[in-house]
């Protein structure tokens, strides 16, 4: 069952790892150097993180046939917040705290107008991605929020039993939460919610909760990645922390198979897809292209990674497999009789 | 003959749902199509307008063979088809509606001069005068029928399917469609006419094919056929009481009673009223569309809060601010529109059997899969929900097995007041008596029921006691003998009824 759903993105990623492994044959190679993996998969575990986590947030968000396009600035107002609190001699658990609380306020913010006002969530969350970066900046003061504080920088430097932390903390967050979907019963209520909300409402599922719910996730995810990104670079820079991550998290969900239209979600295919983006990503790097082009390569290969999985091609590739067969079963028994 | 269709076929992933059908429409003739849910009537009209490609069987259309792979294409060939929802766009006006798609042109821009004169023709055919400037939304559910009837007919002009176009309209609205189907077979088109309402396919086919799990049963003159006989067809069983027969003593029986409505009302929805439901007891809401049966029945489960009156049961008042609230104190309601409020299509029939039980019980204690495939066979099988497996799509299923499933989900709950709104509503003859049946049980067994129903017969033949509505108010309450369906039109009716005033 499970597999079945996210084999095309499965395919996809081997597909996409032989084609970058044939421009950069030392693609796949991993060394163990100073208690720590090494190599360029390793390497997109780790640039994937803040993605992935967006996507996390994403999906759910998506199920509820909504989207959530703040994401990106909220991770710059959580980085901001983090840093402040750091820099501020706070001490790290009160930051952290302090960047997730930023994260949920955001998320509430969203959830209310979009489940409580009635604000489509393509505009609601618009008004905090366009604001919220003024938002990051006062905190900020306009300034790029440098720090150090060795503590703090282990959440995107670090490494864990040889994996960078920002790759546990996409893993860890996306099983925990795919998990807890599929443990408990939110993930068919957030499925019915976004496939019929009326009919959900009259059947006694609490929809507008579990709006807010999934917006305050979504904001979760967002000030993970906000904090991954700010201890990365020792910094919070208000301006271009987490800048346009909003649209690859849509993406990575999207070229998991999840429908805009909300339902059906599997978190697993999103991450799935996010990697792919980071592969990506990653490849034209080490393929030295000149960087001009990468945007191009980037918009063509997700353009046919999407054709490949539209359910209509499936349908007509189906269509055309059956045809060959039924007219093999007619030569077979037409040499029969 | 006009279209001759020969022993069509087409299968679906584990059913036969056309079995070798043929089916014949003269030009000038009403034909109506007739089965029970999923007797394959559907997957015919589908065949016919391109929405499925059929597996095998040939379909001429004067004389040709054809094979339309697209509506678009049904339609140049000359088949066009009416829904039961209208399939138009309401917020655009009745003239754009009417010519959307072949707008008339000058200079390369829209004439809509041309376009108001060419749409006020179309109608004046129909024998409607309407402002065609305004927007389609505005105009009663029969006028937007009409109008997609006169745009089915302009764009194609031989074939008219009407799946049941009826269904949601009221007795004079139907007149008003009859008539203009009437005038179109005079001008020899061929239709074929669908609908649950027996009494419709009586008054205005001239011939009726019925189909049976995929098959063709019979096709005869509807002059030659009665009611019994017709319903044997349907059913492939001799029926030994279309709608069984209460007993008469059903209506002596005191009900101890469960819930008071007292002065429950909204403004501009629905005047306050009183009503005691009893225990066991079932209580039918008459009236006509509009007179606000259904905005009863939102408020008495909270969907839309009363803004007067107080609710209460033998224990003390209840707050039903939002349906979970209603549902806490041991409501459910079977909604009228089940594709919009009942279903969630793209669940499972599982999942939407189970979702009210879960919504009830928390996100936090999921029902272990082995108890919600339990409940889901359970139910499959007692309602008799006709599906290749628990695990289909819900959406996938026919309107009556939808309604089946969504009344599944309510009784998985063991509500102690269930509000059923049209509960037959779409639903064939066969399924329509186990719904009936069903409500007896349910009764039996201590369940009290608020059925609204447009069908007097059905709510003579399932109510202990009748509650007739008009103009937004509820203007009598008959029990006993007086359920009968003489006394009930009469208080619809009003003025000079016999049925005494609200109590």
């Amino acid at each position: 069952m499970l597999l079945k759903r996210i084999a095309p993105q499965l395919i996809a990623l081997a597909a996409l790892i032989l084609l970058v492994t044939l421009v950069y044959p030392d693609f796949l190679d991993i060394s163990f150097r100073d208690g720590r993996l090494v190599g360029p998969v390793i390497d997109v575990l780790k640039r994937g993180a803040p993605v992935a986590l967006l996507a996390v947030g994403m999906t759910l968000v998506i199920a509820t046939r909504g989207i959530d396009l703040s994401v990106g600035t909220v991770m710059a107002i959580c980085g901001a917040v983090a840093a402040w609190a750091i820099a501020s001699g706070w001490g790290l658990a009160p930051a952290l705290l302090l960047a997730l609380a930023a994260g949920a306020a955001a998320g509430l913010w969203n959830g209310l107008l979009v489940a409580v006002v009635g604000i489509q969530p393509f505009v609601a969350t618009l008004i905090l991605m366009t604001m919220g970066r003024g938002i990051a900046q006062l905190i900020t003061e306009g300034r790029i929020l440098t720090f150090n504080h060795p503590g703090f920088a282990f959440f995107g430097s670090g490494t864990v039993l040889g994996l960078p932390v920002p790759a546990w903390l996409w893993l860890l967050t996306g099983v925990g939460v795919a998990l807890l979907m599929r443990r408990s019963a939110l993930g068919m209520l957030i499925e019915a919610t976004g496939i019929n909300r009326r009919a959900s409402a009259l059947a006694g599922v609490n929809a507008t909760v579990l709006l807010i719910a999934v917006y305050m996730a979504s904001g979760l995810c967002a000030a993970l990645a906000g904090i991954v990104v700010t201890a990365d670079i020792r910094g919070a820079d208000a301006n271009n922390a987490g800048l346009w991550l909003e649209l690859d998290a849509i993406l990575a969900v999207v070229i998991g198979g999840n429908s805009l239209l909300g339902g059906r979600f599997s978190i697993l295919a999103a991450l799935l897809g996010a990697l792919i983006i980071q592969t990506i990503d990653t490849g034209i790097l080490l393929a030295g292209f000149p960087s001009e082009y990468n945007l191009v390569i980037k918009a063509a290969l997700v353009l046919v990674i999407l054709v490949l999985q539209s359910p209509r091609i499936a349908a007509e590739w189906r269509i055309w497999r059956e045809s060959q067969r039924a007219s093999r079963e007619a030569l077979a028994e037409r040499s029969r009789t | 003959m006009l279209l001759s269709i020969r022993s069509l076929t087409k299968t679906f992933p584990g059913t036969l749902a056309l079995d070798g059908v043929d089916f014949d429409l003269a030009a000038g003739e009403v034909h109506a199509l007739l089965g029970e849910n999923g007797a394959g009537k559907s997957t015919l009209i589908k065949c016919l307008t391109g929405a499925y490609h059929r597996d095998g069987g040939t379909v001429a259309l004067d004389g040709a063979q054809i094979a339309p792979r697209s509506t678009v294409e049904a339609q140049e060939l000359g088949i066009g088809t009416v829904y039961q929802e209208v399939n138009l766009l309401p917020n655009l006006t009745v003239a754009q509606n009417l010519m959307f798609g072949r707008e008339p042109r000058r200079f390369g821009l829209i004439d809509t001069r041309a376009m108001r004169a060419e749409a006020r023709e179309m109608l004046r055919q129909y024998g409607l005068e309407l402002d065609v400037d305004r927007d389609l939304g505005n105009y009663s559910v029969a006028i937007q029928q009409i109008i997609a009837i006169a745009r089915a007919v302009a764009l194609s002009g031989k074939v008219l399917i009407l799946d049941e176009p009826t269904a949601s309209l009221d007795a004079r609205e139907v007149e008003m469609v009859f008539d203009v189907v009437r005038g179109l077979r005079e001008r020899g088109l061929g239709i074929v006419f669908v609908s649950h309402f027996l009494d419709q396919v009586f008054e205005l086919t001239d011939r009726v094919t019925v189909l049976r799990n995929g098959r063709k049963i019979v096709t005869e003159r509807t002059a030659d056929l009665d009611r019994m006989g017709l319903i044997e067809h349907m059913l492939g069983r001799a029926l030994e009481n279309e709608v069984e027969q209460q007993s008469a003593e059903g209506a002596d029986t005191t009900h101890p009673d469960l819930l008071h409505f007292n002065g429950v009302g909204r403004r501009g929805v629905i005047e306050p009223f009183d009503l005691t439901i009893g225990q066991g007891e079932v209580v039918g809401l008459a009236g006509l569309l509009g007179s606000g049966r259904t905005e009863s029945a939102e408020l008495m489960f909270g969907i839309r809060p009363a803004q007067t009156g107080s609710i209460r049961d033998d224990k003390g008042p209840l707050d039903l601010k939002n349906p979970r609230a209603a549902i806490a104190a041991g409501f459910g309601f079977a909604p009228e529109d089940r594709k919009t409020d009942g279903i969630v299509a793209d669940l499972s029939i599982r999942e939407n059997i189970v979702l009210g039980l879960q919504a009830r019980r928390g996100w936090a204690r999921p029902i272990p899969r082995a108890e919600q495939n339990r409940l889901a066979e359970d139910y499959i099988k007692r309602l008799d929900i006709r599906t290749s497996g628990r695990e289909k799509p819900v959406g996938d299923l026919s309107g009556g097995n939808q309604q089946k499933v969504v009344l599944a989900r309510w009784l998985a709950m063991n509500p102690r007041f269930l509000i059923l709104d049209e509960p037959t509503r779409g639903i064939d003859v066969g399924a329509h008596a186990e719904i009936l049946r069903l409500i007896h049980d349910l009764t039996d067994a201590g369940m009290s029921v608020l059925v609204i129903s447009s069908e007097i017969e059905e709510l003579v033949a399932a109510s202990d006691r009748v509650i007739v509505l008009r103009d937004r108010r509820h203007v009598a309450e008959l029990s006993g003998s007086r359920v009968v369906p003489d006394t009930i039109m009469r208080a619809i009716a009003g003025g000079g009824a016999k049925g005494g005033e609200a109590a």
